[in-house]
């Protein structure tokens, strides 16, 4: 009684997804980012950077999924079965990434360029499909008697496209601020010199994201330019410019530190801004968190073990990346 | 017509990408516990034989569970993916039991895993112990989670349906259903000797070369003595199993049988060999044991087992299909059998490490517990066919709504890209197996893990050999 269970549940995942979107974000940037340093010994460093952390980021993709299945199945069967091929896209690219990373190191070295390539291409790949997935959630799901009804290919629209290269930009500057903040020499200086425009170049994409969706869709420009909401949620927009501003400062000022964390805050608000404009949805445009939700046996039940195991996982989170903190140079050999 | 190719597809698809995980979990269970095995006996008698072949495996455990990872990273996604309808049906039920299963195996990772793999010099012994036996004690705690949602779409209960969509009633009731203990016993068992079998033919591989030494020895030792042991209670769990079955699923067990009528009065009988054919309705070619049949599954001479033609065509699965796997499975079960008593035999004659055709049988037989594995499932889950939750929802209502270009182009999709990374994978695994255990390893202090700056804590950093290494070329990657 009183507890709302789809509530939680709906935090929790949000939570795991926000985690998920933070952690394994910059390790698909740096993925993309490979194309812009051909020196050998920096790509090393690069991969070492994250080497250590990136199966844990996967994690959360996992326990999002089997979450989602438990705690609202018809939004686990109508948003899959209508991504099937953005979604299947994406794990191939993340599996070909994945074992790109143990084997680069372990091959020969003329044989090395191959799981170059797979490195690349599988995190240009997985970061298209993730926006394009994200692009076509936006756009809702027509959805007859709990079964998904609409086609093949509605998930590819000039919106989503636009998002899967939307996505790709933003992933390759939290790749970039991360190599600033855990690099340094000629490979942070470069990354230095990518940070400018690419931060530009997302603002235009978050602009354009910002006008597109109000404009398209009615409901979210009634979430966010009817009274009072407008006031409510006018600190989005401001802060985002305000963390834009405080970016380029920061590059300018050459800070090790700040580029990265205020990227950070930047996808936070981004994920905000979403979540504003869908929430209570989890289904868009009309199927509510409760209306998908599981019965409370069954949310009851996952809770149980979910909160017990998930402070252990934050804790081995956080301590893996509190023993990998600082820079990484071309000494250090994680294989 | 379109539309059963369609199904056809998706079932092909998800049937390559769960057969192709579950050889990873498979040796992951088997390994955790030999390794759970090794450290105590090393604890126990304080022989460094012991140490290094703990060493030697634990490198092969980690790429292999590395390889479980990824390859489990897509099946959190096929239910939704290829079986929306079925998820959206079940979900309230299977999808709690698979997010216990994935939450366990997380546990293990944030946790144990790394003290087990990286900690060796760095905790004292009995915590290393400790560390390895919960590691070994979470493979099967995970093995239990997914084998309760597999069982219950075999034997559902404790459920009730509410607008057309399951609810849970009683847990409890649901966990435990009726295949539940037998299916989580074999398949346990199942990793445990395919396991032993895996070690046994690395070892007659190495014995083969002339590469005799003590642990060597141990391992093959340790393998015919499971294969001897363990084989046997194989069979009998495996014979229960069957009973059990023929109680919830008679259709099933007559289609493994290619039994498809009973003559009045008579007894079963037990086609050894045949081809069932689902068309005509008959079984082509057979070789059959008057009353062997109701012998082996009512333990009586005249009981009658159910038969195909009892049951609408409607709801039978496929016999020509499970007919088959089911044979592999127990042949390949009955050889194994034959391996432990020869090894006994040779034993006894003090010849067990020398006798080369024997070597090569083991060695030939390294692959056979995971293929016994792929066979058995193939039986159990065709064998449930037509339906998804047995007589509650049919398979093909279950499956997602795609074309068949769509499925048929993520299937090539999926058996490129995992032969290739895969294959890689388990190029790399056979050859640190080909390197063989070394003595005095544990020695060396271990790079990574808990407690140390700067080092990682993947399972897969801990086999720090090149994939495809002559050595020489060897970056300084390592």
């Amino acid at each position: 009684m009183g507890i709302d269970l789809p509530l939680i549940w709906a935090v929790i995942i949000i939570f795991g997804v926000m985690m998920y979107v933070v952690m394994d974000g910059f390790d698909l940037g740096i993925g993309m980012l490979f194309p812009f340093v051909q020196d050998e010994r920096d790509r090393d460093v690069m991969m070492n950077t994250v080497a250590p952390v990136w199966d844990g980021n996967e994690t959360w993709l996992v326990l999002g999924g089997a979450a989602l299945f438990g705690a609202f199945p018809l939004a686990y069967s109508v948003v899959l079965e209508a991504l099937y091929l953005p979604l299947i896209l994406m794990l191939v690219g993340l599996i070909f990434r994945g074992v790109a990373f143990e084997f680069r190191f372990k091959a020969r070295a003329n044989r090395r360029h191959i799981w170059d390539k797979a490195f690349i291409w599988g995190s240009l790949v997985a970061t298209f499909f993730q926006g394009v997935a994200l692009g076509a959630f936006i756009e809702g799901f027509k959805v007859v008697d709990r079964k998904f009804v609409g086609g093949t290919l509605d998930w590819l629209t000039p919106f989503t496209v636009f998002s899967g290269l939307g996505l790709i930009v933003a992933y390759t500057l939290l790749g970039c601020t991360w190599l600033i903040m855990k690099t340094e020499g000629p490979l942070q200086q470069k990354m230095h010199d990518m940070a400018r425009p690419l931060a530009l170049v997302l603002l235009v994409v978050i602009g354009i994201v910002s006008l597109w969706t109000p404009i398209a869709y009615p409901q979210i420009a009634e979430r966010w330019f009817s009274m009072p909401n407008l006031i409510w949620f006018m600190p989005v927009p401001i802060l985002v410019l305000v963390t834009f501003y405080g970016l380029l400062r920061a590059v300018a000022r050459n800070a090790h530190y700040t580029p990265f964390l205020l990227t950070l805050v930047l996808i936070f608000l981004g994920y905000s801004g979403l979540g504003i404009s869908l929430w209570p949805n989890i289904i868009p445009p009309s199927i509510s968190i409760w209306d998908a939700a599981a019965p409370p046996q069954s949310q009851g039940f996952m809770l149980v073990g979910t909160l017990f195991i998930l402070p252990f996982i934050l804790g081995y989170t956080y301590w893996s990346y509190y023993v990998f903190r600082g820079k990484v140079t071309h000494e250090d050999g994680y294989h | 017509m379109f539309g059963l190719e369609a199904l056809e597809l998706a079932r092909i698809q998800f049937a390559f990408t769960v057969s192709f995980h579950i050889l990873f979990p498979a040796i992951t269970i088997g390994l955790a516990s030999y390794l759970a095995v090794l450290e105590g006996l090393l604890l126990k008698t304080g022989d460094n034989t012991y140490r290094d072949l703990y060493h030697f495996w634990s490198k092969i455990f980690a790429v292999n569970f590395g390889m479980g990872v990824v390859s489990g990273l897509v099946m959190a996604y096929q239910f939704g993916t290829n079986w929306s309808q079925f998820s959206d049906f079940a979900g309230s039920i299977t999808g709690p039991l698979l997010t216990y299963e994935v939450l366990t195996a997380f546990f293990l990772e944030a946790g144990f895993l790394g003290v087990m793999l990286f900690g060796w010099n760095r905790v004292g012994r009995g915590l290393h112990f400790f560390a390895t036996c919960m590691v070994a004690l979470g493979t099967l705690v995970s093995t239990f989670w997914i084998l309760a949602s597999n069982s219950w779409m075999q034997t559902p209960q404790g459920y009730e349906i509410v607008n057309g969509q399951v609810i849970p009633v009683d847990w409890f009731a649901v966990i435990f259903n009726p295949s539940f203990p037998y299916r989580l016993m074999h398949m346990a068992t199942a990793a445990f000797v395919a396991t032993a079998f895996f070690v046994g033919a690395s070892a007659a591989w190495h014995l083969l070369r002339g590469r005799d030494n003590p642990a060597v020895r141990k391992m093959l030792s340790m393998a015919m003595w499971m294969a001897l042991v363990v084989a046997p209670i194989q069979a009998v769990i495996g014979d229960f199993h069957g009973l059990n079955t023929l109680k919830h699923q008679p259709v099933k067990i007559a289609a493994i049988e290619g039994h498809w009528e009973n003559k009045p009065g008579e007894p079963t009988p037990l086609i050894l060999f045949g081809i069932p054919d689902m068309q005509a309705e008959t079984t082509r070619f057979k070789i059959e044991i008057p009353a062997l049949g109701s012998l082996i599954l009512t333990h009586s001479l005249d009981k009658q087992v159910p038969a195909m033609k009892d049951f609408p065509p409607e709801d039978r699965p496929n016999s020509t299909i499970v007919f088959w796997s089911f044979r592999v499975m127990v042949g390949l079960g009955m050889l194994m059998i034959f391996v432990g008593l020869w090894s006994l035999w040779l034993r006894k004659r003090g010849t067990l490490y020398s006798s080369r055709p024997f070597l090569y049988l083991t060695l030939w037989m390294g692959p056979s517990g995971l293929i016994a594995i792929l066979a058995g499932w193939f039986t159990t889950e065709i064998g449930r066919q037509p339906w998804v939750v047995y007589g509650l929802m049919r398979t093909a209502d279950g499956v997602s709504n795609h074309s068949y270009a769509q499925l048929g182009f993520t299937l090539v999709m999926f058996v490129v890209v995992y032969f290739a990374l895969f294959g890689t994978g388990l190029g790399y695994m056979m050859r640190l197996v080909r390197k063989g255990p070394k003595t005095g390893e544990g020695d060396e202090h271990t790079p990574g893990g808990p407690g140390q700056k700067r080092t990682p804590a993947r399972p897969l950093s801990a086999a720090d050999e090149g994939h495809e290494a002559d050595s020489s070329s060897l970056s300084k990657g390592n």
